[in-house]
């Protein structure tokens, strides 16, 4: 498989990464390139083989359904690009 | 002083509780090193004040016979491991001035153990790389250099700058993780121990995250023996990470005395791939040589799906980048680029915050997982990834552990890195099963290349099994009497 243009336009919005126009073609043939590189998989029969789904045999562990963290707006927002109080300022959502 | 950073990390700790030197002393020596050894751009961000506080406390300690495991042993920290109050910006624009509020398990393991931090080690961008190359603050260069040549020479990555630092001894030890080889090739690089344990052995919380199902954190050391002590204190159960394991943690140092006698080891025939060099074959027969001298029964195995490792793991890891790289927003935290509504002002944050081959991965991943493409990509990848652990299971139901080199060559030149991205990738080719699989892996220096750069030696062994794996690593290095002394430390 092969992705045109459109493509990597397309997945560059639906991972909200800008991408300049004079971009486009050399991340083209570039994603291609890997894309071609992992056709490799192609030739295995994987026919009844479960994917992998736990890195190795485990069962996730249960805990207590309880507060054990909180009350530190300060830290969390600390870091904020822009922030106003314990709020994140992003540009206007809803008009 | 500066023969105190030429010591080992064991070798510091019997001298600190032997009162030989203090841990002022020894710290102040590495940071006179590292402040002298800038040009190698191996440290991110150098913490001395820290250091030589943490430094006093452990003298106090020393003096009072309270000693900790890694009492006043000075240690680099890979800028991928968030540090309380210590900007952690993983080598990209996008985290730049990011400063946590909280400590990572395994470095708060660190401290409790009584190490001192040095500062925070350069690396690939989000760990995304084999040459250390793709650090938004520009590449680390190792001590190493080719002979007769000053040409500058890489380091390997993603830890490049974990593994220069051990190399030129800008610390005793450091931290660092292995997502894909990120600890391994880089230890092969420069002559460095470097290992990455099973996956779930350590905890991954206030690590940042790159493919949640491969990262690991691990460790580099000069010797084998150092990485033992390490892993001892970073392992561990973590209530806050659902996949650590709840083992027990070993005395890793003491299994060393062991030795290999009786051990059967296996020897993949698939590694001998096309065009690798005949040193590096020739290596690897030393490898078995040694093992067998000691005691250890050598033999062919098959991993068949050895081959398909590669290709699958760039299908899982770039989808599982481009999940977790979905976090850096422009919100929260990080650089924020503003547009014209919200969606602008995310697209300008990630493209103008993001490096080429990070970008490049998150764009792979997308596409993998985007809509119709899910079961051809991902699904497929880890039916594979199923099948190379099933390879492994049944290796190890016979063999005790698994012998390869650890990188099809030495380290190649800042001036003639590959320029695509396939090439570059080739270089995980023998490391990367390990983190398909979740196993445990280690790459112990064995000898020079022609130009008289380090090789290594790559052992693999069974799941929680590391302490086999130290044994046989410790064999190799008692029997290759690896000399670590790269050109730029003798210039100094």
């Amino acid at each position: 498989m092969s992705v045109d243009q459109a493509t990597v336009r397309r997945i560059a919005h639906l991972a909200r990464v800008a991408v300049e126009d004079k971009e486009v073609e050399h991340l083209q043939g570039e994603i291609n390139a890997i894309l071609s590189f992992v056709e490799a998989l192609s030739a295995v029969d994987v026919e009844g083989v479960e994917p992998m789904t736990s890195v190795l045999p485990m069962h996730l562990r249960m805990r207590q359904d309880e507060v054990t963290d909180g009350f530190i707006a300060a830290d969390v927002v600390a870091n904020a690009p822009e922030r106003e109080d314990s709020f994140f300022v992003v540009p206007k959502v809803v008009e | 002083m500066t023969e105190l950073t030429r010591l080992s990390l064991a070798a510091a700790r019997d001298g600190l509780n032997a009162k030989k030197f203090t841990a002022t002393e020894l710290t102040r020596a590495h940071v006179d090193a590292v402040e002298k050894a800038r040009a190698l751009n191996a440290y991110l961000k150098e913490t001395p004040e820290k250091a030589l506080a943490a430094a006093a406390e452990s003298d106090a300690r020393l003096a009072k016979g309270e000693a900790r495991p890694l009492e006043g042993l000075p240690l680099g920290i890979k800028d991928l491991y968030c540090t309380n109050g210590v900007e952690t910006t993983a080598a990209s624009r996008i985290l730049e001035g990011f400063k946590p509020h909280y400590e990572s398990t395994v470095t708060s393991q660190l401290w409790r153990d009584g190490a001192v931090m040095l500062g925070k080690l350069n690396l690939d961008e989000f760990a995304m790389g084999s040459s250390n190359e793709t650090s938004a603050y520009g590449p680390v260069v190792s001590p190493w250099r080719r002979k007769g040549s000053d040409a500058k020479i890489v380091p390997g990555g993603s830890s490049g700058g974990s593994a220069a630092a051990v190399a030129a001894h800008l610390c005793l030890a450091a931290t660092a993780t292995d997502t894909g080889g990120s600890i391994r090739q880089p230890a092969a690089f420069t002559g460095t121990v470097g290992i990455k344990p099973t996956y779930g052995r350590c905890s991954r919380w206030g690590i940042v995250a790159f493919a949640s199902s491969l990262d690991q954190a691990g460790a580099f050391g000069v010797k084998v023996r150092d990485c033992a002590i390490l892993l001892s204190s970073i392992c561990g159960l973590d209530p806050k990470d659902s996949t650590s394991v709840d083992l027990a943690v070993p005395d890793f140092e003491a299994a060393l005395k062991d030795g290999v006698r009786g051990l059967k080891i296996g020897v993949p025939k698939e590694y001998r791939v096309d065009g690798m060099p005949e040193e590096i074959e020739a290596l690897w027969q030393q490898g078995i040589d040694w093992l067998r001298a000691a005691g250890a029964e050598v033999a062919e195995v098959s991993l068949p799906h050895t081959h398909y490792a590669l290709p699958a793991y760039y299908i899982v890891a770039p989808a599982e980048a481009s999940s977790n790289l979905a976090r850096y927003d422009g919100v929260r935290y990080g650089l924020r680029v503003d547009g014209k509504s919200i969606i602008e002002m995310y697209e300008n944050t990630r493209g103008a915050g993001f490096g080429a081959e990070v970008r490049r991965r998150i764009l792979i991943g997308t596409y993998v997982l985007s809509a119709g493409y899910y079961d051809a990509y991902y699904r497929k990848a880890q039916q594979v990834r199923s099948l190379i652990r099933r390879d492994f299971d049944q290796v190890f139901e016979t063999f005790d552990a698994v012998l390869t080199p650890t990188a099809p060559s030495g380290a190649f030149g800042l001036d003639n890195v590959p320029d695509d991205p396939v090439t570059m990738y080739l270089n995980d080719i023998f490391t990367v099963t390990a983190n398909m699989a979740g196993l445990p892996g280690i790459s112990v220096p064995a000898g020079l290349d022609h130009q008289g750069l380090p090789l290594g030696l790559q052992v693999l062994g069974r799941p929680f099994d590391e302490g086999t794996l130290l044994r046989v690593a410790q064999a190799i290095e008692d029997a290759a009497q690896f000399k670590l002394a790269p050109p730029f430390n003798m210039r100094r």
